[in-house]
């Protein structure tokens, strides 16, 4: 009680990180434990890049035992495919790429021409193909519960049937840290070890660790113009229309999605303290600022998750 | 401060998803989109004021049908903690997601209407959180502005609770009364409520002190998993990851292997952040030890004194959770204790538990979705277990059924010494 309340408030910071760490260690080792052929989902951002860093801290010091998995909408920042293709290196494991361009070209899935329709959908059918082909019993994705509505009501193992989709009402009980993971064949679970960690943990922790991001989430120049009151960056994938104008702007981006969806911000943050500066007092989420996949509607999120999305 | 786990329960209309709104309206942790999706709503419903509970529904089906189906996850923070909120709907049906709810909270926030006093949800409430074993409720008696802020409203009801909570054995409780609505006592203290000296709610739960469990606890470690790098680098390491589920491991301390019964010593601790002298109750770490044993996941470390139980038999009390199903003595299911899964058979069922009254409802042949019973279990393999009132981590379990793999049951090893003794 008679210390400085600033280290208070750090040692504060520090210790519920690390309760966080915990839990979302002892659920990886569970899966690693309990799966025959678990896979990590990973995009190049932020939240998979933590995820990333716990499961080889689980595991460590072996090498972790399952592939990353990255569905490729074919419209991704250079600057984390490059980061992707780096830390799958490094780390010496496999990459395995569902890749939305390549179902586009077999005609698997169909591209919307609607105005404003972007390749977020089809990455569910790839997928849940990817899934199926890669025969993984258990999926690691790193959705967090404070994101959305519907994911503030996912289980951390999350069931998902023969046909990849998540039935809200039908979910299994989830006491304790007593996960149940049994499947039958074809069916699989998306596990979910972030799902107490909020947007400014996610951060925080990135800090104490020390963990190397993309550049895209640090303020750098780029062209961009707007569209919806959102800064959309200008990319050979998304182009102005009806004379939206290009120009020149200082941003950051919060997310990490598909170019066509994914929005920045003005921002001076070029480290992760100002960031985290930034986020302490933002006062709109994270989802609401840098997706346009979320504003279609309200139940966005629990729409594409019934069918088998993220 | 640690972070803060709290489970709440409450019905459509005792203001709970309002209190939980305003907790997390007035601690900022809204951000102004979903406010704005939320106020959409409200204008949708022409609600004449903001519908401050549309900030914590959940799923279309339920803005739809204004219910809450679920439980649901919130997090809020302020400078001096974090604070994990399990949200339940406190009907009698939901008694199972008021049981998952309660199984990772360190207490209990039970809403009680000013104009009804304590209704059979609330006590329900209590004797769950007791049941499962939460040491700290705090009673908030919500919409004192309807009942003119008066104060014997609120201490009628005080005494109810607090015999019921004694009775409970639950020792430390507090009772703030509130208004969620005009946000009396929540955040900022009412003035509109003189003879009421404590503080408000949100100040109470950043203050909230919880004991170091590890202190004088006995160690319990079930292994999760075996680290065997086969890399050249660390051809010979070998070791234990779990998490502490009670107590504390030195480095150097000698230990039991369960269910074995060798022991060894611990020659070293990593823990996510490196190698540790000690390491205490919540810790994911891998243990290292002296010499070669034959350890698997499923075994439990321990001291070599104060060891758990090993047995293929217990009892414990259950509380049943498939819609399908219902419990019956001979009915064969998995078992997931700790990190050991077993197949399960109910031998017997000693008598179903009334949650509103309290009493044993005697001799039963089955239980059936949200009921809770006293059952006597044997295991294919032996657990090593302790009472669920003594350690947490090693005294609960869940059953699943082995055709549909649905969760249908939680189970806590023992007897609850309030539940009283078989009448037969």
């Amino acid at each position: 009680m008679n210390s400085p309340e600033k280290s208070n408030s750090e040692l504060l910071t520090s210790s519920q990180l690390r309760a966080l760490e915990a839990e979302s260690i002892h659920i990886i080792r569970e899966v690693v434990a309990e799966f025959e052929r678990p896979g990590l989902l990973f995009s190049g951002g932020k939240d998979s890049i933590v995820m990333l860093h716990l499961a080889v801290k689980a595991l460590r010091p072996a090498k972790l035992p399952f592939p990353i998995v990255h569905i490729d909408t074919g419209h991704n920042f250079p600057e984390a495919i490059e980061y992707r293709d780096r830390t799958a290196t490094n780390l010496g494991i496999e990459l395995v790429i569902g890749s939305v361009p390549d179902a586009l070209e077999s005609g698997r899935v169909q591209a919307s021409t609607l105005p404003g329709a972007s390749r977020n959908r089809l990455q569910t059918p790839v997928l849940l193909d990817t899934i199926r082909d890669g025969k993984f019993d258990a999926v690691f994705g790193g959705a967090r519960r404070d994101e959305e509505r519907a994911r503030a009501k996912e289980r951390v193992y999350s069931f998902r049937d023969e046909f990849g989709q998540w039935d809200p009402k039908n979910q299994r009980p989830e006491l304790w840290n007593l996960y149940n993971g049994f499947t039958n064949t074809g069916q699989h679970i998306r596990v979910f070890p972030l799902s107490n960690w909020t947007e400014l943990d996610i951060w925080q922790y990135i800090l104490e660790e020390g963990i190397e991001l993309p550049s895209i989430y640090f303020a750098h120049e780029r062209q961009v113009f707007e569209r919806d009151g959102m800064l959309m960056a200008y990319s050979e994938f998304l182009k102005p229309e009806n004379g939206e104008k290009v120009f020149t702007e200082t941003v950051r981006f919060r997310t990490v999605g598909d170019m066509t969806i994914t929005a920045g911000q003005k921002s001076n943050a070029t480290t992760l303290e100002q960031v985290i500066a930034e986020i302490a007092v933002a006062r709109v989420s994270e989802r609401g600022a840098s997706r346009a996949d979320d504003r279609t509607a309200d139940a966005a999120m629990e729409d594409r998750k019934r069918e088998g999305y993220f | 401060m640690e972070l803060l786990r709290i489970a709440t329960a409450g019905s459509v209309d005792d203001g709970k998803s309002t209190l939980i709104g305003r907790l997390l309206y007035d601690s900022k942790a809204i951000y102004d989109d979903v406010l704005d999706s939320a106020e959409r709503h409200s204008r949708k419903q022409s609600s004449e004021y903001f519908n401050l509970a549309l900030l914590t529904d959940g799923l279309k089906a339920e803005r739809e049908q204004g219910i809450t189906i679920d439980v649901a996850y919130r997090y809020f923070s302020t400078p001096k903690r974090k604070f994990i909120l399990a949200d339940t709907p406190g009907h009698v049906q939901y008694t199972r997601n008021m049981v998952t709810g309660a199984s990772t909270a360190d207490v209990a926030l039970i809403i009680v209407d000013a104009r009804h006093g304590v209704v059979e949800q609330s006590r329900r409430h209590a004797v769950i959180s007791a049941l499962l074993g939460i040491k700290h409720v705090v009673v908030c008696i919500n919409k004192m502005d309807l009942v003119d802020f008066k104060e014997d409203v609120f201490r009628t009801i005080q005494n109810d609770l607090h015999a019921l909570l004694t009775e409970l054995e639950i020792d430390s409780h507090h009772f703030i009364p509130i208004s969620a609505l005009q946000g009396d006592n929540v955040v900022v203290k009412s003035d509109r409520m003189p003879w009421y000296i404590d503080g408000p709610l949100l100040p109470h739960l950043e203050d909230l002190v919880l004991p170091d469990k590890s202190e004088n606890a006995p160690l319990r470690f079930p292994v999760q998993y075996v680290i065997r790098p086969l890399s050249n680098e660390y051809h010979d390491y070998r070791g234990y990851a779990g998490t502490i589920a009670s107590g504390r491991v030195e480095v150097g301390q000698e230990i039991a292997v369960l269910p074995s019964g060798a022991t060894t010593t611990v020659t070293a601790i990593d823990t996510p952040e490196g190698e540790a002298s000690s390491a205490s109750e919540g810790d994911a770490v891998t243990i290292r030890i002296s010499d070669n044993l034959d350890i698997s996941r499923g075994a439990m470390l321990s001291g070599t004194s104060e060891r758990p139980t090993t047995d293929n038999s217990f009892d414990a009390t259950i509380c049943w959770m498939s819609e399908r199903t219902t419990l019956k003595p001979g009915l064969m299911l998995r078992i997931k204790h700790a990190t050991h899964t077993a197949r399960a058979m109910v031998s017997e069922i000693e008598c179903r538990v009334d949650i509103n009254s309290l009493s044993n409802v005697g001799f039963c042949d089955e239980l059936s979705l949200n009921e809770i019973g006293q059952v006597t279990l044997r295991t294919s393999e032996p657990l090593v277990f302790d009472k669920y009132a003594d350690v947490r981590g090693t005294g609960s379990f869940i059953l699943i059924d082995e055709s549909t793999n649905e969760t249908v049951g939680a189970g806590m090893i023992g007897r609850p010494p309030f539940l009283g003794s078989d009448q037969g």
